[in-house]
């Protein structure tokens, strides 16, 4: 094994394993939880993607073999990172978001907040709908 | 040579990083803040089980490592179903 190769190997483990203990880190340091969501689903799987990259590289050098396993946890963590994100907010906004309209910000378009029922917008959803089918 | 100090340094942050999950699962003010701790843990604990892997020089973790993330995954969307519906399946 070359010695640049080892250091680059090196270079991915000490980053990956940096940015796992910086997100999580940021999970203990930042004041809200919305806030706090973005350090372990950004950071941490960035860290992770990492070490993957290393680990890959270190077992294609040492046993020559190019091992599917790792790719799939890397393809696995980065899609489902977001989703899991995005359903912990939402059920955060549940459980937590009282009044919707005072507390969130405004959107720049008609609709409300996907999940809250907005009654309002979904009704001038629907006159603009019926409104079309009779230009139509 | 290197990569046995760049694995210690690493072992090393991935504790730590457990640790700091653990403090915010113990004393988050909130109920998502610990499913969100909890999730966090299972990634750190894949790094863990990747890292230990390259140290023991074997592929055979891998398959450990995929199964931790399919269930860690399904077990946050378990509990963010269960607090969004009250129920897990309807």
């Amino acid at each position: 094994m070359s010695v640049t190769f080892e250091i680059i190997v090196s270079v991915l483990i000490v980053v990956g394993a940096a940015f796992t203990l910086i997100g999580s880190f940021g999970l203990i340091r930042l004041p809200d939880f919305m806030i706090r969501l973005h350090s372990p689903t950004k950071a941490t799987t960035l860290g992770v993607g990492a070490l993957l990259c290393a680990s890959i590289m270190y077992f294609f050098n040492d046993q020559g073999l190019l091992s599917i396993n790792e790719l799939m946890i890397t393809l696995f963590l980065f899609l489902t990172a977001p989703i899991s994100a995005h359903f912990m907010a939402r059920a955060h906004l549940h459980e937590h978001c009282r009044n919707p309209r005072q507390e969130l910000p405004p959107l720049p378009e008609q609709g409300g907040w996907s999940i809250f029922e907005d009654n309002d917008s979904q009704a001038a959803d629907q006159q603009s709908v019926s409104q079309q089918s009779t230009n139509l | 040579m290197i990569i046995g100090y760049a694995l210690d340094i690493a072992f090393f942050a991935i504790a730590l990083a457990l640790l700091l999950n653990v403090w915010r699962l113990l004393a988050g003010p909130t109920m998502m803040d610990r499913v969100l701790a909890a999730d966090t843990m299972v990634i750190n604990t894949i790094a863990l089980i990747i890292v230990f892997g390259m140290r023991q020089e074997t592929t055979q973790y891998f398959e450990s490592a995929l199964l931790f993330a399919m269930f860690g995954f399904t077990s946050t969307v378990a509990y963010c179903r269960f607090v969004l519906r009250g129920d897990i399946i309807e």
